[in-house]
Order: structure tokens, then sequence, then C-alpha cells
């Protein structure tokens, strides 16, 4: 069994959904990164997420965008956040890790290099916004040859007649972006989602998080509650932000704030 | 092997897939697909009726005032010709879209677009635009059709087209400055899809060229082949065949692929794309030369050629023209480019600007950066060739928005 899939049915047992937080890889500096992602399970994150910098994100708001090209600036690179799961994996063989980005790196990289790379890294799953299913041909098949699962989006555009098509190309889990819109600017409506998760389960066995618009323990709480999981993304890479000084850089408290950001994350998942 | 097979014909692309050979296709985040999806059925059934055709028709004549005309460069003919051998130097002519109303080409695709969301039951319309002159057909095209418009523009081209964000404004458009990146055409481009995906259920989004996701590089090209569908007529009233040669400018390509399209499966028919040398291409950052100095990938929902570094991090580009220094092309030059159909060649900063000056002159025609730039080309290669040879050149715009920019390269101060 994948790591996710064992993750989702050791949580489905303790009966309570999942907290997956997010870090952009690099920002604001690589060995602050390495911090927040070495914290992140010992803080209550369940599965966690790394942002792979991108010059063009197209999905993300500004604040997603500004970490991204703090990364960019501090070097990071596809192989830089590769080393970073190598080296996180060595300590922590159960945690499952998502990567989320875009194609044009993976590409110049190479796909297959890539698929190889990442699997051999303890990479679990990946999540590539600008590849909707019916472009999924350069990557899916030898990521999921592989071992990894390609997690796709769902959206509240996602109409019945399309859904079937996301939902068989989709492994691992689904991850419903809760709002139509880009990361970090406006909060989920619950009643939305109370309608909305419903409709997709009647689709797939698969467990399903809902990102974008989450925000606040609250939310994390009730997304959880409602579907099977929580991405909580732009509100902590926020928090890191403002921890930095003038010139960007971390200060000795940064990673602690972060970190105790996900632990109210994490207790308002366990409810 | 089989792909370095040309096909029966040139003109048969995209597939169903959106893809021309292995360029194009839709690389949007899942939000958007859908409505990419409806954007494809809506044209496909606008392009079955007859009665939209007419329509669009319409506006071009008694509102854009085409056909524009096809004229002989007599001026610029000589001046080639008394650089070149005896027998050599070939005939120039100019496609004159300068003249359409809003002084570009833009406007042939904007109107289509906007019949199109109006039967979509759109309310609102964005656009991105770098020069200004997508901006600006957009706005004016909402101001006839009682549309609110909102046009992203790169904080940057905001400051170095103050003309053209004026216009826009004065036509009832809302201008929104983007300051991410580098704040030009790129991120403005960023921008509207970020600003799409919010507003999906009432927005359309008016792409300016033949770039970005399936269907708009095929819509904005059938669009703008008005270009070369009179060029073909208007060529053989005035010399009895084709053009030999096209030279048309090549930012995201859509002036060129409208000139091109309807003689692409005429093989005695030359082809030229110039793109955007800047300081030239030899230069890393210095240029906006996707095709020959840049190689494929994927950005704004198609894989094409682009600049980017060795990571895949897309680079900026940099040209004189605001209008030229977008870092990609659209895919279906990307694939006449690999097909070996149409030959990209590209022309500097300087040589534009010489080009600019000496049309002022010679021609009485200031014609737009970006036309300078295929002129630049044209006075290398003309005097090259036979005389008898016919170069029909896309004047896809006239220089107004470009006279502060030529005036302070120039030393002026206006």
């Amino acid at each position: 069994m994948s790591r996710i899939a064992a993750k989702f049915a050791a949580l489905k047992a303790e009966g309570r959904g999942a907290l997956i937080p997010f870090l952009e890889a690099y920002d604001p500096d690589p060995a602050t990164s390495m911090a927040i992602l070495r914290g992140m399970p010992g803080a209550g994150a369940d599965l966690i997420e790394i942002g792979v910098p991108f010059t063009d994100p197209m999905a993300d708001g500004p604040i997603i965008q500004l970490a991204g090209q703090r990364g960019l600036k501090a070097g990071a690179t596809l192989a830089g956040t590769l080393a970073m799961v190598r080296d996180f994996r060595a300590e922590d063989d159960a945690t499952p890790v998502i990567l989320m980005g875009y194609l044009n790196p993976i590409l110049s990289y190479g796909a297959d290099r890539f698929v190889t790379d990442a699997a051999a890294s303890g990479v679990d799953g990946l999540i590539v916004v600008d590849m909707p299913p019916e472009e999924a041909e350069v990557l899916a098949p030898a990521a999921q040859a592989a071992g990894m699962d390609i997690i796709r989006l769902v959206a509240p555009t996602t109409d019945d007649a399309r859904l079937p098509l996301v939902l068989n190309a989709s492994s691992g889990f689904v991850y419903y972006v809760a709002i139509t819109g880009i990361t970090g600017t406006r909060s989920a409506d619950p009643e939305a989602l109370r309608a909305a998760i419903p409709r997709i389960r009647a689709h797939t066995d698969l467990p399903i998080a809902i990102g974008f618009g989450v925000r606040t323990p609250e939310q994390a709480g009730f997304a959880a509650k409602v579907a099977d999981g929580a991405v909580v993304a732009s509100a902590l890479i926020d928090t890191l932000a403002k921890s930095l000084d003038e010139q960007g850089r971390a200060r000795p408290d940064s990673v602690r704030k972060v970190l105790d950001q996900v632990r109210a994350l994490a207790a308002a998942v366990r409810g | 092997m089989n792909q370095l097979l040309k096909p029966n014909t040139f003109k048969s692309g995209p597939d169903s897939a959106g893809r021309f050979g292995g360029f194009g296709g839709r690389y949007v985040a899942e939000t958007l697909m859908p409505l990419i999806l409806e954007v494809e059925a809506a044209y496909a059934k606008a392009k079955a009726d007859p009665s939209f055709d007419a329509e669009w028709r319409r506006l071009l004549k008694d509102y854009v005032g085409r056909p524009s005309p096809l004229w002989y460069a007599e001026r610029v003919t000589e001046h080639c010709r008394a650089q070149a051998e005896p027998g050599k130097g070939a005939k120039v002519y100019f496609k004159r879209d300068e003249l359409n109303h809003t002084g570009a080409h833009k406007i042939n695709a904007v109107l289509g677009q906007i019949l199109l969301a109006k039967r979509m039951g759109k309310k609102r319309i964005i656009a991105e635009t770098g020069a200004g002159q997508h901006g600006v057909a957009t706005a004016t095209a909402c101001a006839l059709f009682n549309l609110p418009c909102t046009v992203f523009m790169g904080a940057t081209d905001v400051e170095r087209q103050q003309p053209n964000v004026f216009r826009m404004k004065l036509l009832g458009a809302e201008v929104v400055a983007v300051t991410s990146g580098a704040a030009t055409l790129k991120d403005a481009m960023n921008e509207a899809l970020r600003h799409w995906v919010a507003n999906v259920e009432d927005t359309y989004y008016c792409i300016g060229t033949v770039a970005g996701p399936h269907p708009y590089p095929m819509m904005v090209r059938d669009f703008q082949s008005v270009i070369g569908e009179e060029t073909r007529v208007q060529m053989q009233e005035a010399e009895g065949r084709l053009p030999d040669l096209l030279v048309a400018a090549i930012g995201g390509g859509s002036n060129a692929m409208g000139l091109f399209y309807p003689f692409l499966d005429d093989p005695s028919v030359q082809m030229h794309g110039v793109e955007a040398g800047g300081h030239g291409i030899e230069t890393v950052t210095g240029h906006a030369a996707s095709l020959t100095g840049g190689r494929p990938g994927v950005l704004h929902g198609n894989r094409t050629y682009l600049l980017q570094d060795e990571f895949g991090q897309i680079l900026e580009g940099h040209s004189i023209s605001a209008g030229l220094d977008y870092p990609g092309v659209g895919p279906e030059h990307s694939w006449l480019h690999e097909l070996g159909r149409v030959q990209y060649v590209n022309a500097t900063d300087k040589e534009a600007l010489d080009a600019f000056q000496l049309c002022s002159r010679l021609e009485g025609i200031i014609p737009a950066l970006e036309p300078a730039h295929a002129l630049a080309h044209v006075l290398k290669v003309a005097p090259t060739l036979p005389a008898e040879t016919l170069i029909v050149m896309n004047m896809c715009g006239r220089g107004d928005k470009d006279i502060f920019t030529v005036a302070g390269h120039l030393g002026v101060k206006l």
C-alpha cells in the first residue's frame, strides 16, 4: 500500500480527517524551509505538500507567487526540491509528501528522469496544476508505474459530465478546489462545500481533501470533517512572510511561528 | 521517423486535442478547463453559422475599414534596388493593416471574439495587452457593444505606452497595472488568467494573439486570416499572380499567422517570420526570439517554443517594441518552424529603429515598431532577390504609439 493510502486508512480508523500543510521549497532559504518540513509531522501534519517554485504560477495568488519568487531567488530548482524530500525521508518514512507545481520545470528536467528521481527521493504524489487529464499522457503513466499518485484538482466548475474523466485519472486522493479563484484570496463557503463533497463522493472511493480558501483552524476542522482532509497553504506562507526581516531573511522565530500555526490547525482537525 | 514526414496540407491543424503536431494543447488549471471547452464548442457553433460570419464581415467593412489596401512601396523598392546588383532588388508591397480602425490588425480578431462572447451570454470582457494595441482594440469593441472591459497591462508597459493607456481609459475600459514579475506582457497574461479563474461565470477572456490554450490559437488565426485572404485577391489584381515571399513580425505571431495561413499550401510562396532580436540573439535575456533563441516548453496554456533557463523557469524577453517582448510564440508557428515551412529570422532593436525612420521618410508611413522589424528584414533580403520577386510585408500597425519610445532612443525630448 502506498504511503498516501496507508495514511488515509489509518486516519479513517482513527475517525478523523487529515491536515495537509503546505510549504514552498527554499522559501525564504533552503535551511529554513527544510526546518519547517522537518518540524511539520511533529506539529501535527498528516501529509505534507511542497510547492516547487515556478516563475509563472498562473493559479496562485500573490502570497504564493511571492513565496515562489523568494524560493527562486534562494536558488530553488526541481533537483533541489527532490533533495529536500530525500533528506526528509532519511528521518521520516511514514509521512506522505506531495509535490505541487507546474509542468514546465518538470518537462525541462525531463519527464521520465523526473519520475524516476522523484520516486527514488520518496515523493508519494504529484499535483501538476496546469496538467488537466487531457494533457496528462506526458507524465501520468510513468508516474503511476513508478508508484506515485497523480492527485487531480476538482473545481466547482467541474460539472457532473466531466467528473468521471477527472476522477478516473486520479489516485491517492482528490483535491477539491473550494473556490473558483486563485489561492489565498477568499474563504471557502461551508454551505457550498456541504453540497459539493457528496457530489464528488458519488463518483469516487478516493479520499477528498479541500484546499484553496482554507485558512483558520475552524475552517480546517470543518473541511476535514465534511471531507477527508484540509490543505492549508497561503495562511502558513503568510505567517512565514510576515516573520521575515526587512531584507526578506528568516528570523530566529520564523520556523516556530509557522509550526505553532500547524499545531493549532492540527488541534482543530483532531477536534 | 514519421514525424519528419511533411503533412499533405499545412492548413489542417489543429487536431481535436488542439495540437499542431507536438505543439498547442490545453494546459490550464482544472477550474478553467470546463470554460475552455465551452469556448471551443461555442466557436465551433458560431463558425458553422453564416449569420455569425456575415455580422463579423459587416463590422470589418463598415467599422474597421476593410479591405485594407495593398500598397506598392515604390520608394522602398527603389531604395533596395539602389543597393542591389543589376537585375536584383525585389518589388515590395505593404499590406496596410495599420489603416484599420484603432491602428493595427488586432481589431480583426477582437471583433470576432466579442461577437462570440455575446453569443455565449458573457457580461464582461477581460484582455491582456503589451504595447496596448490589443487593449485599445478590445476597449473599442467593448464600447461599441456596451460591455464592461478590464485590460491587464504590465506596469512597465503602462509606463512606456502612456498614449494607449489613455486611449483605453477614454474608451471606458479599466486598465489594471500588473506589478508581478517584470511587469510586462507575460505577467499581464498570468494576471488575466488568474482573474478569469476567479470570474469564470460571467467573463470572456479576449486573447490578443495566436497563443494560449486551444481553441484560441486556431480561433485568432481564423479571424486574422482575413489579412492573407485579401492579399491573395489583391496580388492577383495587381500582378496577376501570387506573391513570392511574405514577411511579417512575430511576437505571439497573430499578424504573421493571419497573413501566412491562406498561403501555407502554395509551395511557390515563401514565408519569413521576423522575431525581435533585441540586443542580439546571442545575448542571454536581451532578445525576444523564442523560435530562434528558445526551446519547447509549456506556458500560458500551450506547448510551444519559450525563452527559458536550463531549469524551465521562464525568462523575460527584451525588445524595443513592447508588443514583441513576449517569451513565447503561437504554437502553430512552432509547428511550422519545425516543419521548415516558414523561416524564422530576427531583426535587432537598432535595425528596427533604422527601418522605422527609413519607412517614415521614404513612404510617408510611420510604422509601428513591430512591423519595423519586418521591414528591417525586407531591407536585408530584397536587394539579394531577383527584380521580378514579389514581397508582401504586413504593415500590421502604425507608429503613433511608438513615437515617444523612438524619440527617447534618438535622444529627442518630446
